[in-house]
């Protein structure tokens, strides 16, 4: 509230009004806000938004509401508009009782609610309101944690996780008792995920504690709007009918200035870098004030980061900004950007959400932008004012990723958005809610069912399913009653339950929230590693620069250089949780190879690929070696209709390889190609691996494929039956690092292994045992286990992408195109340069041992009996007693006694 | 971009089921269940069972599956068949905690039973089992001395010799083709030995470690690693530090 007038900023300014022209007389919308607001948009020449209206009456009348506005349409300033005006009548009411919270709001990103805060406060500073705002995170000092929880402010922005854990104290009734309106940014991005199961749920419990409770939610993009509305609504009723929440949708702003980035050079015809472009990009950057330039991932990052400034013979201010970089390196990029002092930042999704900082201008999307909804979503960065049009540029780094970058640019030009996909909630994640809810008071299963089930995600959980997750919750729910006695739930003599003991409570606490990153680890700098007389003892520390995933870290050696913030490291090993890295000279560092996106191409823009493949009119619109390359491959083999999925059979090398246009994304075309794998292999058609990426894969093999096929020794039709998504997948499956990945994800979530939290482990690592072991334990021993349930429907709908697969196998019947073909086809490169840049060959791990134990036997380095000479020695050294004729009966153990 | 390279068929499992390992002249065979073979006396050691951990976890609030020590004492009775040992040495911690007796299952304590049968049984006590309780039958030391060699629970820091120990859970990490995982191993020198972790819920402390410096120094380290199907001998260059 200190904050001057002077110090807000176009870009904090929160409400983006329309600026009108000429100072408006009054409008008939205007009295629709109370003083002192309606003076405050007048006094700034703004026109509140129709929209911005339009919520503050629903809100008049109660409603809860969905907000559909653009990025740059005052989107989160009207969401607080009916709060600030609630909270300012207040005022004027004399002798109010001590504060309670009167309003929460969420939003998916502490970085997100921090920025919020701070556009909120403005207005707030500038009419003088006596209304008290502040932000809640893991970054929240104890004291103020502890604060705000006895004397709560009016209003409290925070994330889901947060709220979990407040709800789970005893405190709660009275912390939110009071509650008036619950706000949730960017509600797209958080409903369809575990997290959004979880604060699904969280919300449920809200209404309990404050009926009448009004729900808010803000998103910029949706496709399927109906979803949400459901999501922000009680279910009452949730077998019969769903209720929607009400819905307003802001009028879309101007249409976006996007381009793709062509020039002379050819585009690669693999590869992800966007390299061959950044000369281009650097002089796009010159000629923009501010650039934002997003890509996909974090390593991706590193790398353009670093290209961007071997060109940077200006020395423009260029900065990096990732999730894996300290907390403390991120914001001093984002003050940097707020004051106008960079030229340009590469980012990943870090940067995404609605966050604006300074005068961004351009967007440069490195690689394709993998869905539609994304892409305008970061489009929406620039310009971040609705009637001026913002300016991208898309940077394809590939042949493909040019037809996906014309897709996506026609579907934001038709105003598309991708889908959303429904979801039912996660049992992993109903686990860790009820023992939170046990963790804040004793509770009857009856009404907790009933509260669950009137959270959308958890509308058609069975009461068979709930009574398992409670007894889950409460012993492990196996059907070895061993645990009983140390039960976590009891049921008290009224009929409730209650938790065991208050210990549980902090235990549920370490746990809580459903992110579950591979653990990270910290990369501290160091100078070299310090050893004393030949004892390793330890590294001499420097400062944390970040953090990253333990499975990076577990491919280094010591020796290895990779980049990280911007700098090269030279990995020098590992203490404890922490990697230590000296700066490195090295020029050409090892960087790993990296996937093309953590997003798989939606299906959305994988059918407009498809489509313009399909169409050769609409190749003269391509740049002209996109276009050749189409016409090529109509020459020397065949283009695919639409509807059709072309199979192109060939030999190249040894290898005779089998390539599938399928277009379904990475993930569908992994499970795929594991599947088809194993079929061809139970044919006899010797097939040797296979590689996929977002738009096809190859399957090789030792087999002359086209022959096979030829004889109708391999059908087509047949090999792409539904059914491959039977057995096969379920044999696969169980054994396969994916699922046993999963599983941790599950056990993790619903409290059946412990988090591990960096600083609290114990230092041995022999305490701590593997999931796999539980895992595989469980699967022998209990395999209708509800954990096992969970992970096996989250395997499915995840990381196998079995919906989609199935789609596709339904989708394709009667519609293969077999092309044999006597050599390599020109769409089959991008896909087959695939090959080799990922660490080769998914080899199951005794196959590695025992590669490496033939490799010692071959090299016969095994001492065999390392004994001669050294033995005498040795034993004079110890003292030890070594005289012979003891036997079993002749020990020197104490306890002789119970010997015979 | 995933790849999958599927590996033609190749030596057969069998071939690599136990190990031949020396330790100060005397011949054992290390098994891949992570037993110890002593052809000479017909005894079989093995180390670390932590049975009922599961339930110590369970006490404690953390709900792992019931079934760890049903599980151990399967794959122990699977190791007894195969050698027909008449003399069982149990290395140690062979209960997580001392009241862990008590809370066997009755099948548990049965199945325990008949493995006892007709058969020299010597608990050796560890860190977590300084005491064994009586009805569990068998002998019960601090340590044994047979031929020379010495069984105990923890290893003597320093370079000893005649020495077969356990209690530091060893496991290796192998770095190959671009992968690495993580499996429990035997550690030997030729004149001692460290056994890996039988029971089911152990974890392991990475032989790279500084926990093992003094016991073996920086050489002449031999490790065999635990597979599914087989034990295989790794050279140390081919491990990795966690």
């Amino acid at each position: 509230m200190a904050l001057k007038p002077q110090a807000r900023q176009k870009t904090s300014a929160g409400p983006r009004p329309a600026r009108v022209a000429n100072r408006p007389g009054p409008t008939p919308v205007v009295p629709l806000l109370p003083e002192p607001f309606a003076g405050w948009f007048a006094d700034r020449g703004w026109q509140p938004r129709a929209h911005q209206l339009a919520l503050v009456e629903k809100a008049a009348s109660r409603r809860s509401t969905l907000l559909i506005a653009p990025t740059g349409a005052g989107k989160t300033l009207s969401g607080f508009l009916p709060s600030l005006i609630s909270l300012a009548a207040r005022r004027t009411r004399a002798n109010t009782p001590g504060r309670r919270l009167h309003t929460l709001y969420i939003s998916p990103l502490k970085a997100l609610a921090v920025d919020v805060a701070r556009n909120v406060m403005a207005p707030i500073a500038d009419m003088g309101l006596p209304i008290k705002c502040e932000t809640r995170s893991g970054d929240t000092s104890t004291a103020k944690r502890q604060r705000q929880r006895q004397s709560p402010p009016d209003i409290l922005m925070t994330t889901p996780e947060q709220l979990a854990l407040l709800l789970s104290h005893e405190d709660a009734p009275f912390l939110f008792g009071a509650l008036d309106t619950v706000i949730l940014d960017e509600l797209h991005t958080l409903s369809a995920s575990k997290r959004g199961d979880l604060l699904a749920l969280d919300l449920a419990r809200l209404r309990r504690l404050a009926p009448g409770l009004m729900m808010i939610g803000l998103s910029a993009t949706v496709a399927r709007p109906a979803e949400l509305r459901a999501y922000l609504n009680e279910q009452e009723t949730p077998e019969t009918h769903i209720t929607l929440a009400d819905v307003i949708a802001a009028p879309p702003g101007a249409a976006p200035n996007i381009t793709i980035l062509e020039q002379d050079e050819p585009v690669p015809w693999g590869g992800h870098s966007a390299r061959y472009a950044l000369a281009t990009v650097y002089e796009a950057i010159k000629a923009h004030k501010l650039s934002l330039v997003f890509v996909n991932t974090r390593m991706q990052a590193e790398l353009i980061f670093q290209e961007l400034w071997r060109v940077n013979d200006a020395a423009l201010p260029i900065a990096l900004h990732h999730g894996s970089l300290s907390l403390e390196q991120r914001r001093k990029v984002e003050a940097a950007m707020a004051a106008g002092s960079l030229k340009a930042v590469v980012a990943t999704s870090t940067l995404d959400l609605g966050i604006d900082w300074g005068d961004v201008d351009l967007v440069v999307n490195i690689g394709a932008p993998k869905g539609a909804s994304r892409l305008i979503q970061r489009v929406g960065r620039a310009n971040h004012r609705l009637d001026e049009p913002s300016k991208a540029l898309l940077v394809p780094a590939n042949r493909f990723e040019v037809l996906e970058c014309r897709a996506a640019l026609e579907a934001a030009g038709a105003g598309e958005q991708d889908a959303v996909v429904d979801r039912t909630g996660g049992l992993d994640v109903l686990a860790q809610h009820v023992l939170g809810m046990a963790c804040s008071a004793p509770f009857r299963p009856d009404e907790l069912f009933a509260e669950v089930r009137s959270a959308l995600p958890y509308a058609g959980l069975t009461r068979s399913s709930f009574d398992r997750i409670l007894d889950f919750v409460a012993t492990g729910g196996y059907a070895l009653r061993a645990y009983d006695r140390f039960a976590r739930l009891r049921a008290t003599e009224d009929g409730r339950l209650r938790l065991a003991h208050p210990n549980i409570a902090n235990q549920y606490r370490l746990n809580v929230g459903t992110i579950v990153e591979s653990p990270m680890i910290k990369l501290r700098l160091t100078r070299a590693r310090v050893r004393s007389g030949g004892q390793p003892a330890g590294f001499a520390g420097g400062r944390v620069l970040g953090e990253v995933e333990e499975y990076f870290v577990e491919q280094l050696t010591p020796g290895d250089t990779f980049v990280f913030a911007g700098e090269v490291l030279r990995f020098e090993g590992m203490q404890e949780t922490e990697a230590y890295c000296a700066r490195s000279n090295a020029t050409d560092p090892m960087i790993p190879s990296y996937n093309g996106g953590k997003f798989p191409l939606s299906t959305h823009l994988a059918g407009r690929v498809r489509a313009m493949i399909a169409d050769p009119r609409s190749w003269s619109n391509l740049p002209r070696p996109v276009a050749e390359w189409l016409a090529l491959q109509q020459e020397k083999s065949a283009i695919p209709s639409a509807d059709e999925v072309l199979i192109e059979t060939f030999r190249h090398g040894t290898r005779h390889h089998m390539v599938l246009y399928s277009f379904e994304g990475r993930l569908a075309h992994q499970t795929l190609g594991m599947l088809l794998t194993r079929r061809l292999d139970r044919w006899g058609a010797k097939p040797l691996g296979f590689v996929a990426n977002d738009y096809g894969l190859s399957v090789w093999a030792a087999s002359d494929l086209s022959a096979l096929i030829a004889t109708g020794r391999i059908d087509l039709a047949r090999l792409l039956e539904e059914d491959l998504l039977g057995d096969d997948l379920d044999a696969w499956l169980a054994e396969s690092l994916l699922m046993k990945r999963t599983f941790r994800y599950c056990a993790v979530i619903a409290g059946l292994i412990e988090r591990r939290h960096p600083g609290r482990e114990k230092s041995g690592r022999q305490v701590t045992m593997s999931t796999d072991l539980v895992y595989d334990v469980l699967r022998k021993h209990e395999p209708g286990h509800i954990l096992l349930e969970a992970a096996w429907n989250d395997a499915a709908s995840g990381l196998l992408d079995l919906r989609r697969l199935g789609q596709f196998l339904g989708r394709i019947k009667g519609r293969i195109r077999h092309q044999a073909l006597q050599r390599v086809s020109p769409l089959s490169v991008p896909i087959l340069l695939e090959i080799g840049k990922e660490p080769v060959a998914r080899f199951a791990r005794e196959d590695l041992l025992r590669d490496a134990a033939e490799d010692l036997i071959r090299s016969a380095t095994l001492s065999d009996d390392p004994e001669p000479a050294a033995t005498t020695k040795k034993k004079n050294m110890t003292g030890e007693k070594t005289s012979h004729g003891h036997s079993r009966s002749q020990t020197r153990a104490p306890r002789r006694g119970r010997i015979q | 971009m995933a790849i999958l390279a599927l590996k033609p068929e190749r030596l057969d499992a069998g071939e690599f089921n136990d190990q031949p390992i020396s330790i100060c002249g005397k011949s054992f065979r290390a098994d891949f269940s992570g037993a110890l073979y002593w052809p000479a006396e017909n005894a079989l050691i093995v180390a670390d069972l932590h049975l009922e951990k599961g339930s110590a976890f369970a006490a404690k609030g953390i709900m792992l599956p019931p079934y760890d020590t049903r599980e151990t004492l399967t794959r122990l009775a699977e190791a007894i068949d195969r050698y027909q040992a008449a003399t069982i040495i149990l290395l140690g911690d062979s209960l997580h905690d001392e009241a862990g007796a008590s809370r066997l299952t009755t099948e548990d304590r049965e199945s325990l039973a008949i493995l006892q049968e007709d058969r020299e049984w010597i608990w050796i006590t560890g860190n977590h089992d300084r005491t064994i309780a009586h009805e569990l039958g068998g002998h019960v030391l601090d340590d044994l001395t047979v031929e020379g060699l010495t069984f105990r629970h923890e290893p003597t820091v320093g370079r000893a010799t005649h020495e077969i120990a356990a209690h530091l859970h060893p496991a290796a990490k192998l770095s190959l083709h671009g992968y690495s995982f993580r499996r429990p191993c035997f550690v030997a020198n030729g004149l001692r030995l460290v056994m890996p972790a039988f029971g089911t819920y152990t974890g392991g402390l990475n032989i790279l470690d500084d926990a093992f410096y003094p016991l073996f120094g920086t050489d002449g380290m031999a490790v065999w690693m635990l597979g599914q199907e087989g034990l295989y001998p790794i050279a140390p260059r081919l491990l990795r530090p966690d």
